[in-house]
């Protein structure tokens, strides 16, 4: 072989002609590698938002209006059982032929039970006046007692004052399906940027594949870099198998551009994937790991307008949430798909994103341990 | 004759536990360099030191007349390091991860080329999770090896491996040495050091206590009076570092 018999600085190339890429390059492919050889690891990426989504279009089918669940309990009050059970049965009767209202038949003593975990909105009980059980801090509670009000007066023949015309109307997009869509997809957006980053970094300092690292002329900047990168991507199947599953099975209308969804999904990865390697700079074991993600993380579930409006907190927790990644995340998807933003439009979120891209990953880069 | 490595009087503490204690030592340009010394006598840290990947409480280190401070990013392509617990990414094939090492440097062979001076051709697209110590511990000198370093540093290359390896691990070295290289390198085989190494520095609770040609060193204990078998350097070992195990 020519190179054993020439010697050490004769068998040397420059990169062009050693055949690998620049080591940005080199170290993204690894880590796509790695990645794609962990079955578990793709699972986590690509099918829990299918799952989330397939039991999304479970819990809330296209079309339907959700009618209200009440359960019909016997007077204490009368005198004889007997005429008490008839005049349950006389009520429930009146009820069930309602369209939108739907009798349980929960035995009796158990209403209030049912009524606590959620199984029914509210208990009638059939006294005269009937007398409705419910707490009023539920809105569908409150909801129940109007409907179930109304068809029972309705029932007894009281005259209406008039017919108001209804005029309904389906708005694609109003409901909360709709609303909780493109939540789902940040969440997801903000979970494997973190776990899939910290993880590796943490397995690899473990391993003293770090230091090793660090003994070699790689340049630091681009092994922090190279998950962020292999994270983008995964991006686009990520978002866009639930967004199409959104858009096809449950009708969630898709109002922006697909650029300007791009462009704010590449940028919420870049702000988790940097803070995901801030949070993994330091850390050495996997338990603690995992300590410090469900402190970054919990918070944000609940705060960051999820699964519910973040204009529930008061206004001075607002500004504190408003600067969380996830909630910039969260309304800028919603923006988009649900309203057509515009990247413009966007501005405020955007900016907030693309801070949380930079400064944790310059903190990162100079506290990062190696060994 | 320049120096490859030179350095005085290194110090370095962990709280209470002086690793290091005033050690100093210099190797030349085409030596094999011996650190040899028990569990626990400050090797690993010394060389971690010479990688620039401690820095010493206290002394200088040159490596290839350069110095740490001001000269890391030329230091890190001339230089070839394995260190003593690496364990590489489990699901990339041999062949990846060297491709990965030989991205980072400047120059250096070819992937192939590598491949070939550690016989893993046969093994280029397995994982490294499936490969034996003695094949990972090759991998991991194909590694040390892909920038065409100047000076290699091995800290126990041979740990833990059949005489077979071990003797295929020699044969590289031997290779690299007579293109030119300089070798540091610890062990705790006394055979390894006296067949591979030029001069040996015996390392104690963080001092030198002996350093010279494995040779002088045998002569200058003398040969044992009823003599079963030459001296080896072995002997030498025992007599001046104890017999009884570190606990510490
Ligand atoms: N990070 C550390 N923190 C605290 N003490 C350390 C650390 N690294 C090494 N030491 C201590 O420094 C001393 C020298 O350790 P070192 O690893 O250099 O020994 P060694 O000669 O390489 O041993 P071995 O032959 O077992 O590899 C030991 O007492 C060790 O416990
Ligand atoms: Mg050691």
């Amino acid at each position: 072989m020519k190179t054993e018999a020439t010697g050490r600085l004769a068998s040397t190339e420059p990169r062009a002609s050693s055949g690998t890429y620049h080591p940005l390059v080199e170290l993204t492919l690894a880590r796509l590698r790695e990645f794609l050889r962990e079955p578990e690891a793709i699972f986590w990426t690509f099918f829990f938002p299918i799952v989330m989504s397939v039991m999304m279009a479970i819990a809330f089918p296209a079309g339907a209006a959700r009618p209200v669940r009440v359960a019909v309990e016997r007077s204490s009050a009368a005198i004889e059982p007997s005429s008490a059970t008839g005049a349950r049965d006389t009520l429930k009767a009146s009820l069930t032929a309602e369209r939108h209202i739907v009798v349980r038949d929960i035995p009796p003593g158990d209403e209030l039970r049912a009524l606590r975990n959620g199984e029914v909105d509210l208990i009638v009980v059939a006294s005269h006046p009937p007398t409705y059980r419910f707490d009023p801090t539920r809105d569908e509670s409150r909801l129940a007692r109007l409907v179930v009000d109304e068809a029972l007066k309705r029932a007894t023949g009281r005259p209406d004052p008039w017919q108001a015309n209804d005029e309904t109307i389906a708005i694609p997009g109003s409901r909360y399906v709709d609303w909780l869509l493109p939540g789902i997809i940040a969440l997801g957006v903000m979970n494997n940027g973190l776990w899939s980053i910290a993880f590796v970094t943490v397995q690899a300092r473990l391993k003293k594949l770090l230091k090793r690292l660090a003994a070699s002329p790689m340049r630091k900047r681009d092994f922090l870099m190279a998950p962020i990168v292999a994270r983008l991507v995964f991006l686009a199947p990520e978002v866009g198998i639930p967004l199409a599953f959104g858009a096809l099975v449950l009708g969630t209308p898709i109002r922006g551009g697909l650029a300007s969804l791009g462009i704010v999904a590449v940028l919420g990865a870049l702000a988790f994937g940097s803070l995901g390697l801030l949070i993994a700079s330091r850390v050495r074991t996997f338990e603690a790991i995992n300590g410090l993600m469900n402190l970054a993380t919990v918070p944000m579930w609940v705060l960051s307008g999820v699964f519910f409006s973040a204009t529930n907190f008061p206004g001075w927790a607002q500004p504190v949430i408003q600067a969380l990644p996830l909630t910039a995340l969260v309304d800028a998807m919603r923006g988009v798909v649900l309203e057509g933003a515009t990247l413009v439009d966007l501005r405020g979120e955007l900016a907030t994103l693309a801070t949380w891209a930079v400064v944790p990953f310059a903190i990162a880069l100079r506290i990062f341990r190696w060994r | 004759m320049s120096l490859a490595v030179n350095c005085r009087n290194l110090k370095k503490r962990y709280g209470d536990v002086v690793a290091v204690d005033g050690l100093s030592f210099s190797v030349s340009r085409g030596e094999c360099f011996g650190l040899l010394g028990p569990n626990g006598a400050g090797k690993t840290t010394t060389i971690e030191i010479l990688e620039g990947l401690l820095t010493p409480d206290d002394g200088e280190v040159d490596v290839l007349g350069l110095r740490w401070k001001t000269h890391e990013h030329e230091l890190r392509q001339r230089l070839g390091i394995q260190l003593q617990e690496t364990q590489f990414t489990d699901k990339l094939t041999v062949e990846e991860t060297l491709r990965l090492f030989r991205s980072f440097y400047d120059r250096g062979p070819t992937v192939s080329d590598l491949l070939a001076r550690v016989e893993l051709e046969a093994k280029r697209r397995s994982w490294v999770v499936k490969l034996s110590g003695g094949q990972k511990q090759r991998l991991s000198i194909a590694c040390a090896l892909a920038g065409a370093p100047d000076l290699l540093f091995l800290d126990e290359p041979t740990t833990g491996l059949d005489p077979q390896s071990r003797r295929q691990l020699w044969s590289i070295m031997g290779r690299f040495r007579e293109n030119g290289g300089t070798v540091l390198l610890t062990t705790h085989y006394m055979d390894e050091a006296q067949t591979l190494c030029d001069r040996v520095a015996i390392v104690n609770r963080g001092r030198v206590i002996a350093m010279d040609t494995p040779q002088a060193l045998i002569a200058s204990f003398g040969t044992p009076t009823r003599v079963v078998h030459e001296g080896t350097l072995e002997d030498v070992f025992m007599s001046l570092t104890g017999r009884q195990l570190r606990e510490d």
